[in-house]
């Protein structure tokens, strides 16, 4: 049978890297994939080294919108790393709150999005309709839905209320209530489970020659998690255990479960913080003015650690007696997951280009368009069509059930 | 023409933007703002489509598509422009592979300020854009 080459993208709508893929197809098995990145390129660390610490924060939070709490959170460690700045007490934890509030939402956005991937629309809209109460929590912590703006090298910017915490533990109990609902959606029901089993899989080996983080990696049976090896902020002052299935397969099933079981942990993480958290200071230093004129003085290098909600984000600062930092870099969770889809697509169907793509979460919702190139004659199928196809297999299956 | 009396469809283009807006507009889809009930669709093809909604500073990479994305589009179309940094640039502002903003590569009709909108702003700024394409549509009777 001929080879096809089929490249899906660019133009994905909303995609959090617009990508393209180039899968070399027989039939409907994908053989392999070349995967072309840099449309979303905004040179965002050069421009960093143009402006000071503080405005790098602002401007950290714009790298990813759903990962807008991890980048200044590892920023803000890697600066405060560097210079040596003792973080208050209850800054920590008023951090790992809304760390973990930012993985809660994003969970279930990603469970939205995966099952709209295999044509199940109405879970999409089940989890988003829970999702938007944890966007009122984060609204009325921080100000904002999405760019929290709370970071602060040293510490927080706004501090809890009584009035939060019972508005968070409230949230909490709804969450504790209406998580069983999805959970038995996602891990029963019998569409789901044909979809995501034994497809996608990404063995141990791979994952760890691959550098795969997070979710991604946990599935597969490695139990890495930064929150266990180098605990930070208040996770040291907790239990916190790596997810890992116990008979880890790395398919989707089981990425699924791993992105399920953390979202109930992260409702215990808060309410372990809500319960334990001190009293005192939110912030190292208050004045910026003096902050700022403290770190241009200040020399060194630092790394901070973040495990974001897609797996670990790391940014090295270079500071060198100057108003800007000298270097600074950020590693994103999905550049790690990125090479781990070649194994995933190997010899998987063209109906599994969506949930595969969907399955590390790069926040892809939609793939606008995929041309089949065949002795030089082009088919365009646009994002319909692969859905529709996505559909197409779901019936196919349920039939010969 | 005629089908605008009843519905619009709106195609949504990322050129490289942070996400935010994004997460926004799919928020705006879904059953809390439920933007379906006024007939506000959002389709998978710019061919489709009514509405373009295009968030993002515009990449040197994504300029090329995003004019053949509004070329795509038929007449008559409106551009709404979702968020600072398409409007503007705004935080991305000399950032060297930043060429935007939107309105220097396609005509823009709406902008929707924000870092990002709230979904509610985004269903207001789309409206806005109906409202235009109805008055277009009576002009040319």
């Amino acid at each position: 049978m001929s080879e096809f080459t089929l490249p899906v993208g660019p133009v994905h709508p909303a995609f959090k890297e617009p990508i393209q893929f180039k899968f070399k197809i027989e039939g409907e098995k994908i053989k392999s994939v070349d995967i072309d990145m840099g449309y979303n390129h905004r040179g965002i660390e050069r421009a960093g080294m143009k402006r000071n610490p503080v405005q790098i924060i602002y401007l950290s939070e714009r790298i990813c919108g759903i990962c807008s709490f991890s980048h200044p959170f590892s920023f803000s460690r890697a600066v405060e790393n560097a210079v040596g700045i003792e973080v208050p007490e209850r800054a920590h934890y008023i951090r790992t709150i809304i760390a973990e509030l930012e993985r809660l939402h994003s969970h279930l956005l990603w469970a939205g999005v995966a099952a709209h991937e295999i044509g199940f629309d109405t879970v999409l809209y089940l989890v988003w309709k829970n999702r938007e109460k944890v966007m009122d929590i984060c609204e009325s912590i921080t100000g904002n839905r999405v760019h929290y703006g709370v970071m602060m090298i040293g510490g927080v910017r706004r501090d809890l209320t009584e009035e939060h915490c019972q508005k968070l533990s409230k949230a909490m109990e709804y969450y504790n209530e209406t998580l069983t609902a999805i959970e038995d959606v996602f891990l029963n029901e019998k569409t789901i489970k044909m979809r995501t089993q034994g497809i996608g899989i990404l063995s141990k080996k791979d994952a760890l020659a691959l550098s795969a983080v997070g979710p991604t990696v946990r599935a597969s049976g490695v139990p890495k998690d930064v929150r266990v090896d180098q605990p930070y902020a208040a996770y040291a002052d907790m239990d916190v255990k790596p997810i890992v299935p116990e008979k880890a397969n790395g398919d989707i099933f089981d990425r699924v479960w791993c992105r399920l079981v953390e979202v109930r942990q992260s409702i215990q993480i808060i309410d372990f913080c809500l319960q334990n958290i001190p009293k005192g200071d939110t912030l190292a230093e208050k004045n910026i003015v003096k902050l700022l004129a403290d770190l241009s003085q200040a020399e060194g290098e630092g790394i901070g650690r973040h495990e974001a909600p897609r797996g670990e984000c790391t940014h090295y600062v270079v500071l060198n007696k100057q108003p800007n930092p000298f270097t600074w870099k950020a590693r994103a969770p999905t550049y790690n997951n990125v090479l781990p889809w070649v194994p995933m697509f190997k010899d998987a169907e063209i109906a599994d280009i969506p949930i595969i793509s969907a399955s590390i979460d790069p926040c892809i919702a939609c793939a606008d368009r995929v041309t089949i190139v065949e002795n030089n004659k082009t088919k365009t199928l646009n994002k319909i069509d692969l859905h529709k196809k996505s559909i197409e297999k779901s019936k196919r299956l349920k039939k010969c059930q | 023409m005629q089908a605008l009396k009843r519905a619009i469809w709106v195609f949504h283009l990322n050129t490289g933007g942070c996400n935010g807006c994004d997460i926004e507009i799919l928020a705006a889809l879904t059953p809390r703002y439920d933007l379906e009930r006024f007939g506000i669709k959002l389709v998978g093809s710019p061919r489709h489509a009514d509405v373009l909604l295009i968030t993002g500073p515009v990449t040197r990479k994504m300029e090329e598509r995003l004019k053949r994305v509004y070329a795509q589009t038929p007449d008559p179309k409106m551009v709404v422009v979702v968020g600072n940094c398409g409007s503007s640039k705004g935080v991305f502002h000399h950032h060297y592979n930043v060429v935007g903003p939107v309105d220097k590569f396609v005509p823009v009709d709406v902008y929707v300020p924000g870092c990002p909108p709230r979904p509610e702003a985004i269903i207001y700024g789309v409206a806005k854009a109906w409202i235009k394409l109805e008055k277009l549509k009576e002009e040319k009777k």
